[in-house]
């Protein structure tokens, strides 16, 4: 199923697990929401880091590389 | 510099030259890489460990020792691969410190089968993201996926919000294809499961919805 989410299946099961979905509501729900599933997490980036926070990570993480010596 | 390039010579990544370039000193090219990946990765420390402050530790501390460890990098994986591999740990870490516990690791919990077989079969309302305002929202999908084993929801953050392919998943994780696949699935199949509480669609009676809120 991963591979069928994914766009990964071969076309002959693509067609197969299609027909199944077609005629089993349980199945179709399930593919379906998973989807949604997917996609709500892609579209809400819930955990953004916002500018002036990024600034203050990014030079205390470059005045500490600074000091580094880079072997 | 002419180099004869035989035809499956693959095309290099941009990062190969800055990785380059920050090994021989050069901070403004690490302080580039920096600013391409910090975002991803702090997401990627939140989604595992649940908490804001370690999530920025984490990303000092993850690019500190990449670039502490630049010169063991290979470049036989993208850096960016590397990168996550080294900020999946630091997190793993954070979380069996606050936790106290001996083992918090990819392996923990994935005997569960807890949701791998589907039982809620209710069709969700057209547009759920719609019916939330944006800060509840966030709220229910941090609950939802901090449900999840920290195993399962590290393939999901990875694979499924921040886009890396199943092979990038499993050389991050130092799991198998298979494995990554497997967990997948199942981190894929739990969350729907759980956000199905909210998500489905009401029972509608002539065009009513029911106010009564019960629950199964």
């Amino acid at each position: 199923m991963t591979e069928y989410f994914d766009g990964e299946v071969s076309e002959q099961l693509g067609v197969e697990i299609n027909a199944h979905l077609a005629v089993c509501e349980h199945c179709e729900v399930v593919v379906n929401t998973t989807r949604q599933t997917i996609q709500v997490y892609r579209d809400q980036q819930v955990y953004e880091l916002s500018e002036p926070l990024r600034e203050r990570m990014l030079a205390s993480i470059m005045e500490k590389c600074k000091k580094i010596r880079c072997k | 510099m002419a180099t004869i390039q035989s035809p499956e010579t693959l095309e290099v990544h941009p990062d190969v030259a800055l990785v380059e370039r920050a090994r021989e000193g050069d901070t403004a090219a690490f302080e580039q890489l920096v600013r391409q990946y910090d975002r991803k990765i702090f997401r990627i420390a939140n989604h595992i460990t649940q908490n804001r402050e370690d999530a920025e530790d984490i990303v000092q501390d993850a690019f500190l020792k990449a670039y502490q460890k630049l010169h063991q990098f290979q470049g036989n994986s993208k850096f960016y691969t590397w990168l996550v591999r080294i900020a999946v740990n630091e997190s793993l870490m954070r979380l069996r410190k606050r936790r106290n516990a001996k083992t918090v690791s990819m392996d923990e919990d994935v005997q569960t089968e807890e949701g791998s077989i589907p039982r809620d079969f209710a069709d969700w309302t057209p547009d759920p993201e719609q019916q939330f305002g944006q800060s509840e929202l966030a709220e229910i999908l941090k609950k939802t996926i901090n449900g999840l084993p920290p195993g399962f929801r590290t393939v999901f953050t990875l694979r499924d919000v921040e886009n890396l392919s199943t092979e990038e998943t499993a050389e991050a994780l130092g799991l198998s294809v298979p494995a990554v696949k497997s967990r997948l699935l199942r981190a894929r199949l739990q969350l729907r499961e759980r956000l199905s509480r909210y998500f489905k669609q009401k029972t509608l009676s002539k065009g009513l919805a029911m106010k009564d809120g019960k629950k199964k």
